[in-house]
């Protein structure tokens, strides 16, 4: 058998896979977080709660009304994507002029509301998900096996992510964007208007949440506290990767779930732990973050 | 320069109506105090004590959001060190309890001071990020240790006697040294709040590029009033695993952290007695709810205050009554 440092090849390879998995949930939780953040200045707390409610929606279209996966992929950040939507239209907005803790705060009572919730509905322990019949069953690549689902997280992930910088960065709307993180009052005076790209950006960095919890329905059970524990894991790689830059926030959370991946196989008992202390060795070093701007 | 007779006039009338505010605080203090000092032959002394151990821990957390503008959103860490600390001292080492409360409360401090330096290096909404984060670094270091207990928590702790003789295991003895230890913790931060360091505190709060091109050391003061605040959020924890014999890791779990801060917010933060207001709130909707029908719907219902103080009630209980005291009676 390959041994690569001591570890035979098939773990240490199925390691590195779950930790791309993980890293790709990382990058898109963040992704959205950042480009949040980028407009509205404000960090969304609800956010692990937003990927649980589309990991929810999808269990929910699939088991209410016969729905498939891949109509679900698009369906439940769509649905998400609305929901929030309508938080930054009628709660988020009306507190726009006040520190902007406050806005954490509000979308941390309703991560409490959500999750409560769904609790009481669902009980605490999870929800089965069947993997898509297309993407069942997998390859042996001779140093692993790759499960064909975990094989499109990684994939689908990173084509998403691609897409939404080439999004931001190359595009006219994109540009849009950009402009209302830099000087929102210029662009309104230009006549653009800002309060809807606003409610637009904030619907759209809530619709990746639901869509990484739909891509999680399948290999994760689909429970109400999924996301909480997630969220504060992302939260190190925002402060790890600094929220000045999308390609930061993706690279970063690739790889912060490939150290997390690696220390699993070497250290387990360090495994939940080493992102934070990275985040340690990081705000040491360079307190604005690896990608981020120094204010 | 000679005063002319009307700023003399001003000047005193000024003092004047300054003193009968104090006055009026004053008397505010001790009908709170004879309040206190009567409540456990009205009221089930244990349920007081959790109050007054909250009531310190959320007072503690004002201190830096309401007196430094800063959302340390890791405290949890801070109530847990001083219980765990404490408990293992008690249970292990058959200490008397002020010994194991200052260990605890000590313990507390030196990871403030770690927490602190690292935080205060960035502002704002990465501020209450990092301090997450490092309080979940702790709650997974606290799940994993020997001493702990794990998922089960520290059970058993003896309550001992204090100073060697006064056994706390009397409800009653134990309620009257939580109210010491607390009133300790209240007037330190009294103090803290209405010393020159505080105002300095409170001009960092209202505008820090003011405060450091003024030459202070910005990130000095914020460091001190951050460990301030989790010595006195590990005193109450050590505390309270003394009055309930018990530390367990909900202490440390990031929803603590939350707990406190809907507790600060709902009684007004940056006010001296919101904190307690808020604590008494919190707790006693939590346990009434407990008992009802409702049970199960706690954090939902938490949840619901919290949004509702954040859109309509920023200023919180306390904060309310004195914007309507002073539109109504001045």
């Amino acid at each position: 058998m390959t041994m690569i440092f001591g570890v035979p090849a098939a773990a240490f390879f199925g390691q590195l896979l779950l930790g791309l998995i993980n890293g790709a949930f990382y990058a898109l939780l963040s992704l959205g977080l950042a480009i949040i953040f980028g407009l509205l200045k404000i960090i969304n707390f609800a956010h692990g709660a937003q990927y649980m409610l589309g990991a929810f929606a999808a269990y929910l279209l699939l088991n209410l009304l016969g729905i498939n996966y891949w109509a679900a992929l698009f369906l439940a950040p769509l649905i998400v994507g609305i929901i929030g939507a309508l938080i930054e239209r009628y709660l988020l907005r009306r507190i726009t002029h006040i520190d902007h803790i406050y806005g954490l705060l509000l979308t941390f009572g309703l991560a409490l509301i959500i999750q409560g919730l769904f609790t009481n509905l669902f009980g605490v322990s999870g929800n089965r998900y069947p993997v898509p019949s297309e993407l069942s069953g997998g390859i042996n690549l001779g140093f692993m096996f790759l499960p064909f689902y975990r094989g499109w997280i990684v994939a689908i992930a990173v084509v998403v992510c691609i897409a939404v910088w080439f999004l931001i960065e190359k595009t006219k709307l994109g540009g849009y964007l950009r402009a209302g993180t830099e000087n929102p009052a210029l662009m309104q005076a230009f006549g653009i208007n800002v309060p809807l790209l606003v409610t637009l950006t904030y619907g759209f960095g809530v619709a990746l949440a639901a869509f990484a919890g739909v891509l999680a329905a399948p290999i994760y059970s689909v429970a109400p506290g999924m996301g909480a524990n997630l969220l504060i894991v992302v939260f190190a790689v925002v402060v790890i990767g600094g929220m000045g830059s999308i390609m930061g926030a993706i690279v970063t959370g690739l790889a912060m779930g490939i150290v997390e991946g690696l220390t699993k196989v070497y250290y387990p008992e360090a495994s939940n732990t080493v992102i934070f202390l990275v985040m340690i060795f990081v705000l040491l070093l360079r307190p604005a973050g690896l990608f981020g701007k120094e204010a | 320069m000679a005063m002319t007779e009307t700023t003399k006039a001003r000047v005193s009338a000024v003092q004047e109506s300054k003193k009968a505010a104090n006055r009026r605080r004053i008397m505010i203090y001790l009908a709170l105090l004879a309040v206190a000092l009567i409540a456990p032959f009205l009221a089930y002394p244990v349920f007081l004590m959790k109050i007054l151990c909250f009531a310190l821990f959320a007072c503690a957390f004002n201190l830096v959001l309401g007196y430094t503008g800063l959302l340390s959103f890791g405290h949890a860490a801070f109530l847990a060190t001083g219980g765990y600390f404490t408990g293992y001292l008690l249970s292990q080492h058959a200490v008397t309890p002020e010994v194991g409360i200052l260990v605890g409360t000590l313990a507390a401090i030196i990871l403030g001071t770690f927490f602190g330096l690292l935080s205060i290096r960035r502002q704002g909404i990465y501020f209450a990020m990092i301090t997450l984060a490092l309080a979940q670094l702790v709650f997974f270091f606290y799940l994993q240790a020997d001493f702990t207990g794990g998922e089960d928590g520290m059970q058993g702790v003896p309550r001992g006697y204090l100073f060697g003789f006064i056994d706390l295991e009397n409800n009653l003895s134990m309620y009257y040294f939580v109210l010491a230890v607390f009133l300790i913790g209240f007037m330190l931060i009294q103090r803290t709040i209405h010393s020159p360091f505080g105002q300095v505190l409170k001009a960092i709060r209202e505008n820090e590029p003011r405060a450091t091109s003024l030459g202070y050391n910005v990130d000095a003061y914020k460091l001190v009033a951050f460990v301030i605040s989790a010595g006195l959020a590990g005193l109450a924890g050590s505390t309270k695993t003394v009055v309930f014999q018990l530390a367990s890791l909900n202490d440390a779990h990031w929803h603590m952290s939350g707990e406190v801060i809907l507790m600060t917010l709902v009684g007004g933060v940056g006010t001296l007695v919101g904190p307690i207001v808020g604590a008494t709130f919190v707790l006693t909707l939590t346990h009434q709810l407990a008992q009802s029908a409702l049970g199960d719907w706690v954090n939902v219902i938490l949840g619901v205050v919290f949004v509702a103080c954040v859109m309509a009630f920023r200023a919180g209980i306390v904060g309310e009554l004195q914007k309507f005291a002073k539109k109504n009676f001045k």
